[in-house]
């Protein structure tokens, strides 16, 4: 009984920091609506603040002190970046700041390393709680009560903070209706920093408290950011008492599910997420959120097909292309086949979240069963190529059409979140399932068959297939379903009114765009000649994100040239630098802050604008007629 | 960061003080390294140092048949389809003599395989699954560091010994954390059949939930513990295990956490009295590993730690083989690896003909406290060779080529 | 000329919120071509009785019998199907399309092609959605998108939108509001001059009491969920019960105040 006793108590102590991350998260995702990834960063930055901070002040006024010192200087961080970074786009598309804090946390991985170098790093322990308590004969961690403490009575600042002040009431009217703090006449721009620096002093003191009983390393960011989001999604976004339940709960689960089986914590975040989301649309303490208002100062330039003009340019572009085996070397062409599938994997997630409105932080695991579909057909079937990759994406097609229709009955960010935590669960499968799928040491020897083994072979064919995917994706925005898809993205309501089935429509363009990823990885198996889990894995969902992003979300194909961009400057990157994450993150920073609308959205709208004013009198007068 | 240049700016420096006169471009011999130097860099700097070392040396000492030793190194990221692509550049571009290097499984059984399709040479240097030279080996992977299997049986003969008749084991949830806990198992019960497997504990990789795992393998009252965890993992289960009293009066047995790569981190954390493998540079006493010792501190004013070990082993056995060999042809490389002894900073070693691997030993002795660092007492080198399975058996575990 | 068909029937309507009666007890007809009036102060009921017909509210009494088809339990997109169309207050369109995409892909949804992939969506019914924007009058403005569209110009949209599966019935909810004064009338009168030609029957609910005098045939009075009065424009002015909600709520509607208006 006391063991029980004990382990509940362990499973409180791993609720703490996980709570007091998950809180700032949704603070700010309340009010901002930003998803804050870099939160993890600021997680680990208050560790390493509070790790040189302790180590140089002796006695327990120098840890603590230290503690809360790391904290607000991690905080003073977070307003610059707020005050330089975000508020130039907080007008960008939905996500478009989550590209900007990808690029951040990049950043800060190398950063770390730079100033505290590459090993682990041991922290004090805290004075007077480095023993443990005796408890029926078992050992508690005093350090591990003082956390257990700690949580309810952050919780109950926080509240009182949003019961009590002004200041929180403003923040919760905020997160209730953004607009209409505005109307009120708040300081807005005030309001957004003071959040973000509370949230960002919130993320860096759960890590700074993490020193005594954790190893201080430049990979704690990512091992925290995916689990906090996921607390505060089960939790309910915006919801503080959420996160604070929503932690305990997974800690608890984790404490007592490794009992029974020792392999759970792998996939427990994930699998309590996914039921949670399937039964409990907004989590348990969240509530419906108000259909998204479009940005305002954002017009859109309606879609058109390509003119003739236009579509000769687009062949010239893709025979020039195809040229490059007559100009590059074996290692270009293979390149240049890499960036090929990318393009068709971006593509198909560009056709999910400009077409159908739906932003998928999970798309890699269609895109990875394609490939493990492949593997399995060539490797355990022994099919033929040509026969493999044909009904190798019928597994990513068969996974969105599963995934898919439990997906779209959610929207917004907790469609993302359901997107992501299937794909760590079919990850979580591939990874542990080590006698069908070789764990993480993949599957091995899938090589193309003569006829495309050449470098430039495969090239043509990855091109070819790529070229397809493009036509047809554009094809299918601009047939009856491509616009009826649009009408549910515009508008649910009105949608609805004409008569069409808006989640059978976002279903089946989840399965077209899961498909046509598919064939992306089913490609991608054969250039690499093997399949491993990461394929699946979350750093390739955020990639395929950053390239949509970074082409423009709001054009009709922009995701083809934000893959070349992005895989290109990867790759270059990797090739050249050891530091390729600082680099990247920066070149990721800046084109949020000078191209906002992403690239090919950027040079649209200087095309439009250009348009409209060499033709500005001729408009002038048709509107006059139209007056009259 | 224009690290090959860097290099070549220094080795032309070094090259030119020691013979005179600098090597025109075409007496070059380049090898290609690839490692995940930006994911893993506590452990990939200090090997990057061991073979940057080598490298030095080589060259001062004439090169290889009087060509210049050239490394050209790319980062990995830790992902299996980046060390792919750097894979193929090295090999279409910059037409490397052989490929080195990688320190996660995965990735070396993707540039294995690489190697194998393309038919390019591949040395691999610390990846420790067993699958690269039994299961999915292939004639042109060798691998330079004791496997797996090596250090298990290494630990098993130490713990075969313990009176401990309830072992629980904690490994992290993949495939190295996997295997080693399996051969371990297995070694163990056939040495020791009254023993009992009592617990298992798997924590994610880098993701452990320390207090809850050392909780429920307390709860399982075993006798002794295999740990496999190392990194940070490590060091949040043995401070959750000293504050929760796990270790007291239990034997632990432990992988790897005798290298100072993950001993160290631990400082006057370290829990004593484990029997792990490791490498205590502090208490190796031959002229072989003075020699290294002695340079490599000179050169980084630095101690080793495994990997420079490893790194620096990896460009000598290379440029051996290369030397052999008299050619980049990968069939010649083969023929003249296969069964080729040359000495390193651990005595001498040979490169197996039947399964390709290295017969490089570890360091196994006892975890101590010393002025709050974490040593290795008690230490002996176990010889690889002595540490593999029969030729039969290696036989029936590797494919036939 | 036979009595015209009866499209709408609505039987003892009743909706409540945890004990406050939004809707008691409504009833009424809706013949082919008439135009209908919903009135009633805020909160009387009008917008959930609305919601309810159309679909998104579901009653926890009554009958809606929908050309013959009952329509209880019916999704708003079902009851489309039946030949329903629909505006809303705050106009429902498709911003980042062109008018004519808005028209069009109600006819694509009208001629079920939505599982159509191949076509060419800009030459779907390009000639029926020009024919549209030509009744409501929006025909120069096809090419633009509507996101740049003044207010009265998309409450025309909806309407040509609302016209795109030859409706039987059109539900506006405050079809003028936000509209300066002079729009509404020819936006009404536009609307009815449609109704008229093509017997479409017409139920609309209005703050403007200006609009809803001159062109309803009949109308209907809610007021705290029950209806109050019913006929015509003259009887419902004549109506004294009328009269005291409404002078309660400090509106005035008379004859000269009319006229001012639409002079």
């Amino acid at each position: 009984m006391a063991f029980y006793v004990v382990q509940f108590l362990t499973g409180l102590a791993s609720a703490a920091s996980l709570f007091l991350v998950a809180s700032g998260l949704s603070i700010i995702f309340g009010v901002t609506r930003i998803v804050n990834f870099a939160h993890g960063a600021f997680y680990m930055l208050g560790a390493y603040v509070a790790f040189t901070l302790t180590e140089r002040f002796s006695g327990a006024l120098g840890f603590w002190g230290g503690i809360v010192a790391a904290a607000l200087v991690v905080a003073l961080v977070g307003v610059i970046v707020e005050m330089v970074l975000l508020r130039r786009i907080y007008h960008s598309p939905e996500l478009f700041q989550l590209l900007a804090t990808f690029g951040l946390t990049l950043m800060v991985q190398d950063l770390v390393v730079l100033i505290w170098g590459p090993d682990d790093l041991l922290g004090r322990r805290a004075p007077g709680f480095k023993g443990a308590v005796d408890f029926f004969g078992q050992n508690i961690p005093s350090y591990d009560l003082f956390l257990i403490v700690l949580s309810p009575v952050v919780l109950g600042i926080l509240w009182l903070l949003f019961q009590r002040t002004r200041w929180g009431i403003l923040v919760r009217a905020a997160t209730q209706d953004r607009d209409m703090v505005a109307a009120l006449g708040v300081n807005q721009k005030w309001l957004f920093t003071s959040v973000f620096a509370v949230g960002v002093f919130l993320a860096a003191l759960g890590g700074a408290l993490q020193i005594p009983r954790d190893a201080v390393h430049h990979a704690m960011d990512l091992r925290i950011i995916v689990e906090v989001f996921v607390v505060v999604v089960i939790g309910g976004l915006g919801s503080i008492i959420g996160a604070f339940v929503a932690a305990v709960l997974v800690s608890e689960l984790n404490a007592f599910g490794i009992l029974i089986f020792p392999k759970i914590s792998i996939i427990l975040v994930f699998l309590v997420m996914a039921v949670v989301l399937i039964v409990r649309p907004w989590g348990l303490f969240g509530k419906p959120e108000a259909p998204a208002r479009r940005t305002p100062g954002l017009t859109v330039n309606p879609w058109r097909p390509l003119t003739s003009n236009e579509r000769i340019g687009a062949v010239v572009a893709l025979i020039a292309a195809a040229a490059l085996p007559f100009v590059g070397g074996n290692y270009a062409m293979t390149v240049g086949s890499e960036i090929a599938i990318f393009v068709i994997f971006a593509a198909s997630l560009h056709f999910l979240m400009a077409v159908g409105g739906l932003a998928s932080f999970g798309h890699a695991a269609y895109f990875g069963l394609g490939a493990y579909g492949v593997a399995f057909l060539a490797k355990m079937a022994g099919l033929p190529m040509i026969v493999s990759l044909l009904l190798g994406p019928l597994l990513g097609c068969l996974g969105a059409a599963v995934f898919g229709f439990f997906c779209v009955q959610l929207s917004g960010v907790y469609f993302a979140m359901l997107t992501l935590a299937f794909a760590q669960i079919v990850w979580s499968i591939a990874f542990q399932w080590v006698a069908v799928t070789g764990g993480d040491n993949g599957i091995l020897g899938v090589w193309p068959e003569k006829w495309a083994a050449g470098p430039a072979s495969f090239y043509w064919l990855s091109l070819a297939i790529a070229a397809l995917c493009v036509v047809v994706l554009r094809l299918i925005v601009f047939s009856p379903f491509g616009y009826a898809l649009r009408a549910t993205r515009d508008s649910p309501l009105r949608s609805e009114a004409i008569g069409i089935n808006a989640k059978r429509m976002q279903w089946t363009a989840f399965v077209i765009a899961g498909t046509v990823a598919g064939i992306g990885g089913a490609l991608f198996a054969y250039l690499k000649g093997s399949v491993f889990p990461d394929s699946l894995g979350i750093s390739l969902s955020v990639d395929a994100l950053v390239m949509v992003l970074l082409g423009g979300v709001e054009t009709v194909s922009g995701a083809v040239i934000g893959a070349i961009v992005f895989k290109a400057a990867n790759i270059w990157l990797v090739s050249q630098t050891d530091w390729s994450k600082l680099v990247l993150g920066g070149f990721i920073v800046l084109m949020v802050v000078a191209f906002p609308k992403g690239i090919v959205g950027t040079l649209e709208a200087i095309m439009a604008r250009w348009r409209a004013r060499s033709s500005a009198p001729k408009s002038r007068v048709a509107s006059m007629e139209v007056a009259e | 960061m224009q690290r090959r240049h860097l290099l070549g700016a220094a080795l032309a420096v070094v090259v030119a003080g020691m013979s005179g006169n600098a090597m025109a471009q075409s007496g070059e011999i380049k090898i290609g390294e690839i490692n995940s130097y930006s994911l893993l860099p506590a452990f990939t700097e200090p090997y990057r140092k061991g073979w940057q070392l080598a490298v030095e040396e080589i060259n001062a000492a004439g090169g290889i048949n009087g060509k210049k030793l050239v490394v050209i190194s790319k980062d990995d990221g830790g992902k299996p389809a980046d060390a792919q692509t750097a894979a193929n550049e090295l090999v279409s571009s910059e037409n490397v003599a052989m490929l080195t290097g990688t320190f996660l499984s995965n990735i070396g059984l993707a540039v294995s395989d690489f190697a194998n399709q393309k038919k390019v040479f591949f040395l691999a240097a610390e990846p420790l699954t067993d699958a690269i030279t039994w299961a999915k080996g292939n004639r042109y992977t060798f691998r330079l560091r004791p496997s797996n299997y090596m250090q298990a049986a290494m630990l098993v003969e130490q713990a075969a010994k313990l009176p401990a008749k309830k072992w629980a084991t904690i490994a992290p949830n993949y495939e190295y954390g996997q295997s080693a806990v399996a051969v371990f198992k297995k070694l163990m019960s056939e040495k020791r059949p009254d023993i009992q497997w009592v617990d298992e504990q798997w924590p994610p990789q880098g993701k452990i939930d320390a207090g809850p795992v050392v909780q429920a393998v307390a709860a399982a009252n075993p006798e002794a513990i295999l740990n496999v965890t190392f990194g940070a993992d490590l060091v949040k289960l043995v401070r959750e295990g000293n504050t929760r009293g796990l270790f007291k009066g239990r034997s632990v047995v432990s992988f790897l956490t005798g290298e100072p790569e993950y001993l160290d981190p631990l400082k006057e954390e370290t829990p004593e009295g484990w029997i792990v493998t490791g490498y205590p540079w502090y208490d190796i006493k031959t002229p072989e590993h003075d020699k290294f010792l002695k340079a490599y501190q000179a050169k980084y004013n630095d101690y080793p730690r495994l990997g420079s070990i490893v790194g620096y082993q990896t460009i000598k056995a290379a440029a051996a083989i290369l030397a052999k060999a008299n050619s980049t042809d990968p069939e010649k490389l083969i023929a003249a690896a296969e069964g080729l002894s040359m000495p390193s900073p651990f005595g001498e070693i040979t490169f197996r003909k039947i399964d390709h691997q290295s017969t490089l030993g570890a360091f196994v002795g006892k975890t101590a406290l010393k002025d709050g660092k974490g040593i290795m007492v008690d230490t002996a080198y176990k010889k690889g060779a002595d540490f593999l399975p029969s030729d039969a058996e290696v036989e029936k575990l590797r494919p036939k080529d | 000329m036979s009595e015209p068909l009866t499209l709408l029937s609505v039987e003892g309507l009743s909706k409540s919120y945890g004990g406050v009666h939004a809707v008691r007890s409504v009833s009424f007809e809706l013949k082919a071509g008439e135009i209908l009036a919903l009135i009633g102060p805020n909160g009387a009921g009008k917008s959930t009785c609305f919601d309810m017909l159309n679909g998104q509210n579901i009653p926890d009494s009554g009958r809606i019998t929908l050309l013959g088809q009952d329509t209880l339990g019916r999704k708003p997109r079902e009851i489309w199907r039946l030949g329903v169309g629909r505006t809303f207050q705050i106009t429902a369109t498709f911003p980042t399309m062109t008018v004519r995409e808005n028209v069009q892909v109600a006819l694509v949804s009208y001629g079920n092609a939505l599982f159509n992939f191949w076509s060419s969506a800009p030459q779907f019914a390009r000639e029926e959605a020009g024919r549209l924007l030509d009744l409501v009058g929006m025909d120069g403005y096809a090419e633009r998108p509507c996101g740049e569209l003044a207010y009265g110009d998309l409450k025309r949209l909806e309407l040509a939108v609302a016209l795109a599966n030859r409706p039987k019935l059109l539900l506006m909810d405050e079809p003028t509001a936000g509209m300066a004064p002079r729009e509404r009338i020819e936006l009404m009168r536009l609307t009815a001059k449609i109704a008229r030609e093509q017997s479409i029957g017409v139920l609309f609910t209005e703050h403007d009491m200006d609009v809803v005098f001159e062109h309803a045939d009949r109308i209907l009075v809610l007021n705290r969920g029950s209806l109050i009065a019913e006929g015509t424009p003259e009887q419902v002015r004549g109506n004294p019960q009328v009269r005291a909600v409404y002078l309660g709520e400090g509106l005035v509607y008379d004859a000269r105040h009319r006229e001012g208006a639409s002079a």
